[in-house]
């Protein structure tokens, strides 16, 4: 039996190269794989298409990335809490592809789920439809879009097992369970590593089959963008 | 005049028993502070929860617990997780019945802008296009002019666009306003604001019948 659970990043990060596309998990953030964004800094991959919903903030998340100059190319659908990622996207020396948020997590999930494409009514009439074929569905305009290809997924899970399989945390779940299995290989990093028959097949939210390496990740700093409280 | 809380106030009015609800960032999230509190109602927040509560007390903010403007929160009795394809499987299914969310310019035909603004403002869309392209109840709060005064209650839409002809109701410091096929019907004005107020402010087609009765709020 093949053997998914990888000692540490560096061995789960094996194949990684210049000029791949990655998708990263994550909304804002929320659910990141911070094990595996601080591999990406330490190896120095250069010349990447990052797909991951938001663009971390200046000096976290993907932001350590952009701060390298290491992402050529970034497909997300919101940028706004990164002033690094905004000068470099305005001087030209940051490929742009913003996408519905809606129409991003759907390509991950055609990805996933073996769709070339599909038709959304998100974007019609935006310059998001620019190029794109449009048909119409039951008296209403709709746009083509493209599943997603990638080399690597990283993804963040709360709990996982050696089969791969996980369960995801309240909002850090997000765009991790669609990004499994989306790429040629998903590697998923877990605050918690359990052997197999731990986890109750009733509760595991992705099944292993989309996940070819495991590890347990270490010192996740979770970091919070908008601390809102009330009082008592 | 309203303010913001007015503007968020008068919305709640229209939330009825029973919904499921999107708040946007800014003025829409004001909404749930004064939705009546003998109705039931879900907030749907896109990165991925459904009964969505308030902000944590000081001290139990769970960095796994945020909303779509990445703010801290907390789940109510009821609540579930979910993922982002199936939380937009919930908006372009069409299973959301409410969806409030603001702008920076609205068009007589029903068009919206709220994402970008080229060369200042270059953000992104975030969930706005895919909610604006699918729900069918969408109430989208503003003010009525800019900071120049100028207005973005227009003929035809100059920045943008962030979906076509699918905005329907506007509740903004001076008025409620439907769209129609002839332009913007006027509803309901603010208090102490007059009707000519809202003529000298709204740039579209406005359209006056009879009576226009005062907003209670």
């Amino acid at each position: 039996m093949i053997r998914k659970t990888k000692a540490n990043v560096t061995e789960a990060l094996v194949g990684v190269q210049d000029g791949m596309t990655f998708m990263l998990g994550g909304f804002g953030l929320c659910g990141i794989p911070e094990n595996a964004i601080s591999e990406l800094v330490r190896l120095g991959v250069k010349d990447i298409t990052c797909i991951s919903n938001n663009a971390g903030v200046d000096d976290f998340g993907l932001g350590l990335l952009l701060h390298q100059h290491q992402i050529k190319k970034m497909v997300s659908s919101y940028v706004g809490e990164n002033d690094e990622f905004e000068r470099q996207m305005l001087s030209g020396e940051l490929e742009v592809e913003l996408t519905p948020q809606g129409t991003l997590a759907e390509k991950c999930r055609a990805a996933q789920a073996g769709f070339p494409a599909f038709f959304t009514p998100a974007g019609y009439g935006t310059e998001v439809a620019e190029g794109k074929e449009v048909r119409e569905f039951n008296g209403k305009m709709h746009i083509l879009e493209e599943a997603f290809k990638a080399d690597f997924a990283f993804v963040k899970a709360w709990k996982g097992d050696a089969a791969g399989n996980l369960i995801f945390k309240g909002t850090a779940r997000n765009f991790n369970p669609c990004m499994c299995g989306a790429a040629t290989i998903t590697v998923a990093e877990v605050e918690e590593l359990v052997p197999e028959g731990e986890l109750d097949p009733n509760q595991i939210h992705i099944p292993g089959i989309f996940v070819q390496r495991i590890f347990q990740g270490k010192d996740y700093e979770k970091r919070i963008e908008q601390r809102t409280v009330r009082q008592k | 005049m309203l303010d913001k809380n007015g503007i968020a106030k008068r919305i709640a009015q229209e939330v009825e028993d029973g919904y499921y609800v999107n708040l946007g960032i800014g003025i829409p999230t004001l909404v749930a502070n004064y939705v009546r509190d003998d109705i039931s109602v879900e907030f749907q927040s896109e990165n991925g929860i459904l009964g969505m509560g308030p902000f944590p007390i000081e001290g139990e903010e769970d960095a796994d617990l945020i909303n779509a403007g990445k703010q801290t929160i907390t789940a109510l009795p009821g609540a579930s997780y979910f993922d982002s394809a199936t939380s937009f499987a919930m908006i372009r299914g069409k299973h959301v019945d409410l969806t409030i969310l603001g702008a920076m310019e609205v068009a007589e035909n029903g068009d919206i802008a709220n994402w970008k603004i080229p060369g200042k403002m270059v953000k992104g869309m975030g969930g706005a296009m895919d909610l604006v392209a699918s729900a069918e109840n969408i109430i989208v709060a503003m003010m009525h002019t800019n900071r120049a005064g100028e207005s973005k209650i227009l003929k035809r839409c100059s920045l943008p666009l962030t979906g076509v002809g699918c905005v329907k109701k506007i509740v903004t410091n001076l008025a409620v306003l439907e769209v129609t096929e002839d332009g913007f019907l006027l509803l309901e004005r603010a208090p102490g604001v007059t009707v000519d107020d809202i003529k000298t402010a709204t740039e579209g087609n406005l359209i006056i019948k009879g009576e226009v009765k005062e907003m209670n709020v």
